[in-house]
């Protein structure tokens, strides 16, 4: 390979093609260079049983922005975005509390549980939503260094301050403390039902290494809500064909725009000259030299793992290394032989096509995050089920599903040491129990199941400890403190060697922001025009 | 013109320094306490014939020197001990020592822990003037206080670019991590984690904890033994009111505050006496001065119901022993500030049952022995234990199970650490956070008056229409520590708020 | 029915359903509040004549009502409303606005009084955690009764002749009282309130006598023209009237996403509502502010439009360029043969009379776009003598 490309990707994760794609687009030769034989990272759709495509990692898609599927014409190449309805959270001792779309539908189902929190929802959703416009603009923005005099820092903070003044000091306060509170305080201000407040908790835990009763889990939340599927904030949708046709899209996108994608080639080591990163060392030896490189791999990953220490600031390592990456949850895939009966449903609910969770109270969450602090896996887990099939025909042969379970907590160790199969086993074990609980006959669906474990996750994806944010998503791990304070504008400290995954603002899930912020920022130092349409106003 | 009158609810340390500055400008001001003596959580009691224990505080930790001075406390009678060593108990006997001022530690982590604490320290000291100002407004800011803001601003920006980037990192962190990042040794691990969270109701994980470190720092962070014991503080405060023309009234307890023509105009007490006055100030806590004393009809239904959310949950118990001899923590200074906070782990597993209502095995602690100190507090050879324990539920569905279950653990523990300690008792007080409630007023138990937490600090503290000591209500003004900057015996927030009905000219 | 299921009709129908769904030849219906209910039975235009000609059924079952209850239901709804409670007495109603501390519009309503300690709060929205938190720390008791009391609007210049054809003698009834009367081996109460800004009554009952009334008074009003109406007609007429609609002309403070859409009742022409000396009441030291401050920034008014073409939703512009503000109701009113408007206008382009509105009428699939001249015109549009004459004459 003698060719210089102008661009390295490591990493053919969503954000990784996105960058890629935005520089590709923009002229630049690109190059991504993949560990495994497939494209995705952790957006991916796998065949794991025969005949059964897999969301074998992340599962839903509503925080992927609108913005890069129109740029980057991912329709075009494939991407369709179903949304789903509602879901349903089982009660144990029979019941349940169903959450609809329709407005009214949900109302009424609130009032079977609590007549005074059917109503107290509208000015929760109302309080919620005005977070959120709040915050949808910052996501596609590079955050400012605060500690800064450059004109453009001071531009950027004087705009955010700007968005701040413009509210009254009464929303202000109610802003600062929905970002720093627990989101059991939270509700709690809102809602009297123990269930509604369970099933309105679980955004603020998923992904996370905090518990809904930790301050700043509100805040996560608001992550997962900011997202939209067709301009309704806070909903969320399949893609057709599995979390992988994004990524699946996202390439073949790069390559229609001129792109390169390497797979099955894993990068031994950044390849770093006089302080500038000129390229990558593949594993096996051969290498690909390159006038900038971009990681999408964690930030440990990258910088721990990839250049050598004697590269880096010694303030910048330590940073990393305390950068927290703690993976807090696993995942089920379960090939199914036909619809499981969940005892509690009615003939003909819709609550089958939407999540369904077992958990129905804080408490169990909060109790089950006990047992990830102790270095244990929850023995009455939460779990996040979902049956993708209900809604797209092309993931299994007909009659047959595929269930999704994302299943909180699981700690990086156990007890100190790494996960065997036996404990990963055992993990299974009580999670496919817990649905058996509340459908029986379940286990005799069951035609296959792959268990993951944060083990699993990171031997597949590499995502440090099995965090599947790329970092948690904690107010001193936000905005200009992600990842490192003084590096959360995707540069490193090697010049040339760029970031672009979640570990980067504004943090993970499949939403593609890090990846188009960082081609952004270094389009802009090569005074490139970006070819990106302006972020989505929030009218 | 007669001089305008002021009723102080509650005669704790902060109710005492605000009327004592009113007094000082020219006020007529009464304090109402409902209990026999003045004092609030800062007072001593015999719990056994013979032992006198701090009754809730028992250690002076970041007394506000202007009310000090102001009020000339030393004169009055208050005499702190030195900066107390803190003494980290080792279950093996290799205790670690933290000097007084905090910056030297003892074991193999010496130097990670100096460094640390300079880093930290730093960081208190930027934020410390904070404390001493009414929290600032959001928008809108009167132009002297934009420019002390701008100046403070200004002044946590000066700190260098690293030291700022740090600080905004650290603000909303949570301890442990910080912990676990600097330190290698449990024992000050546990040490850090114990004393960012002691009075709060959160765990060393529970993010946002290390802020309340940083805040313990910058009200000066030294703990010091008053001679004469808690009482004496009071006492002291007591005394310089009434050389400063305050009215004290003990058992004097306010049942409602009276409200004519949109303006509070004074109160009424449970005897049923009424008095009346031109401004009515509670320092007693912000949920129970609204919701019990102030009732909805003068307030808007918002703020009432915000007032409703304002939590108080409390989750420390106080322990008091009476011994028979003097107990051996395995060689450690008796009159050092003891802690058992072994490891980070062992706080946060604490910490957890809390949340539902349930009682820790082995609570942490923090250990004082008054008989130690001086004699008065004990019979001749016998000995008092004082104890903060963390963390105790403040409301329970069994409380006497609660309480005895709490006891149990916290005497296995104590025995742990002195052996032979349990042969020792001759009776023990237990105070759980209910206790502390009927006892002192403080609502669950929460000597802040209500949860210290980020979500309601500064400008959110107690709520954001009343975080300026002002209340919705003309006349009726907030001067206790569920104000900004919250509970301890500091007498800052009572001071604050004396500042601003001064300067407002109310 | 098993409530589990609801997820397959999520919209009820009112006790009037098995009439209504009858009549209602075009079957256009609009969800309310949860409720399913007509827009228009056949023709709209005919509908609103009936309105202010004979008399028209109006299906009120979807209006949220509150019972309030209690020892100190009046204190607790003095400190809630911004009127006086105290004021009014059993057998009276009263219409009335709430606001949240800041002295923002949360909705507004009708307030009936049935004793001393029984009262029936009627709106637009539900509000039943501001109720319950406003509650706190008064002896009483609040319950959503929207599903157990009926309710059905008799409006127009033949109501009163309609009601004694059916047996009920409402001749004593003057505006904003209330009675009972016997129907059905039961009572209904006839409140002599109503929309439309006409002569009209509102018959409240319980569910199982819904039938029964619907057919009486039908039968009973048949000679003089009486046929139920959609709202389509009744925005009409209540915009003839002047009157406020909710989520029409405002928007609830509780509800507003965005901050500057909540609007104080100086901002909607009802501050001559507030009773300023009956004591504390949520929001009075926010408006007292506003008042004295003279901080509102936007004035609710009534326009003229020049021309026949309605202007609903159209901007406001002073001098035919500076946006001055947008309306918010508006319709050709076939009683006064002139477009007229409700608009919220930026104060103080409320007192110049430079303003013009830029319509876009649709016409054969093309927008047509007319700059027309608007004037303020006092409230309500249309006014009869019939509306408060007592006894009410035949008309």
């Amino acid at each position: 390979m003698g060719t210089t490309w102008d661009a390295v990707v490591i990493g053919a994760g969503h954000n990784g093609l996105v960058t890629a794609c935005y520089l590709a687009r923009a002229g630049l030769r690109v190059c991504v260079v993949e560990k495994n034989d497939w494209v995705g990272g952790a957006a991916v759709s796998r065949e794991l049983f025969p005949g059964f495509t897999y969301s074998n990692c992340s599962y839903v898609s509503s925080l992927f922005r609108p913005e890069i599927m129109r740029d980057l014409e991912l329709p075009r190449h494939g991407l369709q975005i179903l949304p789903y309805e509602g879901g349903a959270v089982f009660r144990k001792g029979g019941g349940y509390l169903a959450m609809f779309r329709d407005h009214d539908a949900n109302r009424r189902e609130f009032a079977r549980h609590s007549p005074r929190d059917a109503e107290a929802y509208d000015r929760y959703a109302r309080d919620v939503l005005r977070h959120c416009r709040f915050i949808r603009p910052l996501l596609m923005r590079t955050p400012p260094d605060p500690s800064s005099f450059r004109p453009r820092d001071i531009a950027e903070l004087a705009w955010l301050g700007r968005q701040v003044a413009g509210l009254s000091e009464r929303q202000i306060a109610q802003m600062i403390r929905f970002w720093t509170m627990s989101i059991a305080d939270f509700l709690d201000e809102y809602f009297e039902n123990p269930v509604i407040k369970a099933y309105l908790a679980v955004s603020a835990i998923i992904g996370t290494a905090l518990g809904p009763m930790s301050p700043g889990s509100a805040y996560v939340l608001l992550h997962h809500y900011m997202g939209d599927v067709d301009g309704n904030i806070g909903a969320w949708g399949f893609a057709r064909g599995g979390m992988g046709a994004i990524t699946r899209a996202l390439a073949s996108s790069l390559r229609a725009a001129g792109g390169e994608i390497l797979t099955g080639r894993g990068v031994e080591r950044i390849l770093v000259r006089g302080g500038r990163a000129t390229g990558v060392v593949l594993q096996g030896g051969d290498e690909i030299r390159a006038r900038r490189v971009v990681s999408n791999m964690d930030v440990k990953r990258t910088f721990l793992r990839h250049v050598e220490e004697r590269e880096l600031p010694e303030d910048f390592v330590r940073r990393v290394r305390s950068f927290r990456t703690r993976g807090s949850s696993g995942k089920l895939n379960i090939a199914l032989d036909a619809l499981p009966r969940f005892t509690a449903l009615p003939e003909g609910a819709p609550m089958i096509r939407g999540d369904l969770h077992f958990t129905d109270s804080i408490e169990r969450m909060e109790r089950a995050y006990d047992d990830w602090k102790a270095g244990r896996f929850s023995r009455d887990p939460f779990q996040d089920c979902m049956i993708p099939t209900t809604i797209d025909p092309t993931m299994t042969p007909p009659g047959k599903h595929f269930m999704s379970c994302f299943v909180q907590y699981a700690p990086p160790r156990i007890a100190g040491r790494d996960w065997t199969d036996a404990d990963r086993d055992a993990f299974g074990e009580t999670c496919l129990n817990q649905i058996a609980e509340y459908a029986p006959g379940f286990r005799d669906l069951v035609l296959h199941v792959e268990v993951r474990t944060p083990r699993e996750l990171e031997a597949e994806v590499g995502l440090t400890e099995g965090n599947i944010f790329q970092g948690e998503l904690t107010f001193d791990q936000l905005l200009f403190n992600r990842p490192v304070p003084g590096y959360a504008q995707y540069r490193s400290p090697i010049r040339d060697l760029w970031m672009c995954g979640s570990s980067t603002h504004p943090g993970g899930g499949v939403m593609g922001a890090p990846g188009r912020n960082a081609a952004a920022e270094i389009l802009r130092e090569m005074k490139l025009p970006a070819g990106m349409s302006d972020a989505y106003a929030v009218l | 013109m007669t001089a305008r009158s002021v009723i102080v609810i509650g005669g704790g340390t902060n109710g005492l320094a605000c009327a004592h500055r009113l007094a000082t400008a020219g006020r007529r001001v009464t304090v109402l306490e409902a209990a026999p003596a003045m004092g609030g959580g800062a007072a001593a009691a015999e719990f056994h014939p013979g032992h006198v224990a701090p009754a809730l505080a028992h250690l002076v930790t970041g007394l506000d020197p202007r009310v000090s001075a102001a009020m000339a406390l030393a004169r009055h009678g208050l005499a702190l001990s030195a900066p107390l060593p803190t003494t980290v108990l080792a279950a093996d006997g290799a205790h670690r020592t933290i000097a007084a001022e905090g910056g030297g530690a003892s074991g193999p982590d010496a130097a990670a822990w100096a460094a640390l604490h300079r880093r930290l320290a730093a960081h208190a000291r930027a934020l410390a003037p904070f404390r001493l100002l009414p929290p600032p407004r959001l928008s809108r800011p009167a132009p002297g206080e934009a420019l002390t803001l701008a100046r403070l601003a200004l002044g946590l920006r000066r700190t260098g670019r690293e030291a700022f980037r740090d600080l905004l990192r650290l603000l909303l962190i949570n301890v442990a991590d910080v912990a676990e990042d600097e330190l290698s040794d449990d024992l000050l691990r546990g040490a850090l984690a114990f004393d960012a969270t002691l009075g709060s109701r959160l765990g060393p994980r529970s993010p946002n904890s290390l802020i309340l470190y940083l805040d313990r720092l910058a009200a000066g962070g030294t703990a010091h033994w008053p001679q004469g014991g808690m009482a004496s503080v009071a006492q002291a405060m007591t005394r310089a009111c009434a050389a400063a023309g305050v009215t004290l009234r003990t058992g004097a307890r306010v049942r409602r505050i009276t409200v004519t023509g949109d303006r509070a105009a004074g109160v009424e007490l449970a005897s049923g006496e009424m008095l009346a006055a031109d401004l009515v100030v509670s320092a007693i806590g912000p949920r129970s001065t609204f919701r019990s004393l102030v009732g909805p009809a003068p307030l808007d239904a918002g703020f009432f119901r915000d007032a409703g959310h304002i939590r108080s949950r409390g989750a420390a118990a106080k322990l008091h022993l009476a011994l028979t001899g003097m107990p051996d923590f395995r060689g450690a200074d008796p009159r050092a500030r003891l802690l058992v906070a072994p490891s980070v782990d062992a706080v946060e597993t604490a910490f957890n049952p809390v949340k539902y209502g349930e009682v820790p095995d082995r609570p942490v602690m923090e250990i004082v022995l008054p008989s130690a100190h001086e004699p008065g507090h004990a019979p001749e050879g016998r000995h008092t234990l004082s104890a903060i324990l963390q963390y105790a539920p403040h409301d329970p569905p069994d409380r006497e199970a609660a309480r005895a279950r709490m006891l149990a653990g916290a005497l296995a523990v104590l025995e742990d650490h002195a052996p032979g300690l349990g042969a020792l008792v001759a009776h023990a007080e237990l105070l759980m956070p209910w206790d502390i409630e009927d006892r002192f007023g403080m609502e669950g138990g929460n000597w802040h008056h209500g949860e210290l937490a980020v979500e309601r600090m500064l400008f959110l503290r107690p709520l954001p229409d009343c975080a300026r000591y002002s209340t919705p209500l003309p006349g009726l003004w907030l001067a206790g520590a569920g104000s900004h900057p919250g509970g301890g015996i500091t007498g800052t927030p009572g001071w604050n708020a004396a500042a601003r009905i001064i300067e407002t000219g109310a | 029915m098993n409530e589990l299921l609801h997820f397959r009709t999520p919209l009820r129908t009112t006790p009037f359903h098995p009439r209504t769904a009858a009549l209602n030849r075009l079957n256009r219906w609009s969800p309310w509040a949860g409720y399913t209910t007509a827009l228009c039975y056949g023709d709209t235009a005919m509908e609103h004549s009936a309105i202010r000609n004979a008399a028209s059924l109006y299906d009120l079952c979807p209006m949220v009502k509150y019972r309030i209850t209690g020892p100190q239901a009046e204190a607790f709804l003095d400190r809630l409303t911004v009127r006086s409670v105290a004021r009014l007495a059993p057998g009276a109603a009263q219409y009335t606005i709430w606001c949240d501390d800041e002295g923002r519009l949360l909705d507004d309503g009708t307030l009936f009084r049935h004793g001393p300690q029984d009262f029936l709060l009627t709106c637009q929205e539900r509000h039943l955690p501001w109720l319950l938190d406003s509650a706190a720390g008064y002896d009483v008791a609040i319950a959503d009764v929207t599903a157990d009391v009926a309710a059905l609007a008799l409006q127009g210049p033949c109501a009163a002749w309609v009601l004694r054809e059916a047996g009920f003698d409402v001749a004593a009834l003057a505006p904003f009282r209330l009675a009972d009367f016997p129907f059905d081996e039961d009572r209904i109460t006839i409140s002599r309130t109503g929309f439309t800004g006409d002569l009209g009554y509102e018959l409240w009952m319980k569910p199982w006598q819904a039938l029964p009334l619907w057919d009486l008074l039908m039968r009973a009003g048949a000679p003089r023209g009486l046929r139920p109406v959609g709202s389509e007609a009744l925005d009409i007429a209540r915009i003839e009237a002047g009157f406020l609609l909710t989520n029409a002309d405002f928007v609830p403070a509780d509800q507003a996403v965005r901050e500057d859409r909540v609007r104080s009742p100086f901002e909607l022409g009802l501050d001559w509502l507030i009773d300023w000396e009956k004591g504390h009441f949520t929001g009075r030291r926010a408006l007292l502010a506003e008042r004295d401050g003279g901080t509102s920034n936007w004035a609710l008014v009534g326009l003229d439009v020049e021309g026949n073409i309605s202007a609903a939703g159209s901007l406001l512009y002073l001098d035919r360029r500076h946006e001055a503000g947008h309306v918010t109701s508006a319709c050709w009113s076939p009683t006064l043969k002139r477009s007229i408007a409700l608009a919220q206008i930026r104060r103080p382009f409320d007192r110049i009379d430079r303003l013009w509105v830029e319509i876009y009428a649709l016409r054969e699939l093309q927008y047509a776009k007319l700059m027309m001249r608007v004037r303020p015109a006092p409230r309500p549009f249309f006014v009869h003598p019939r509306r408060r004459a007592t006894p009410p004459g035949d008309w």
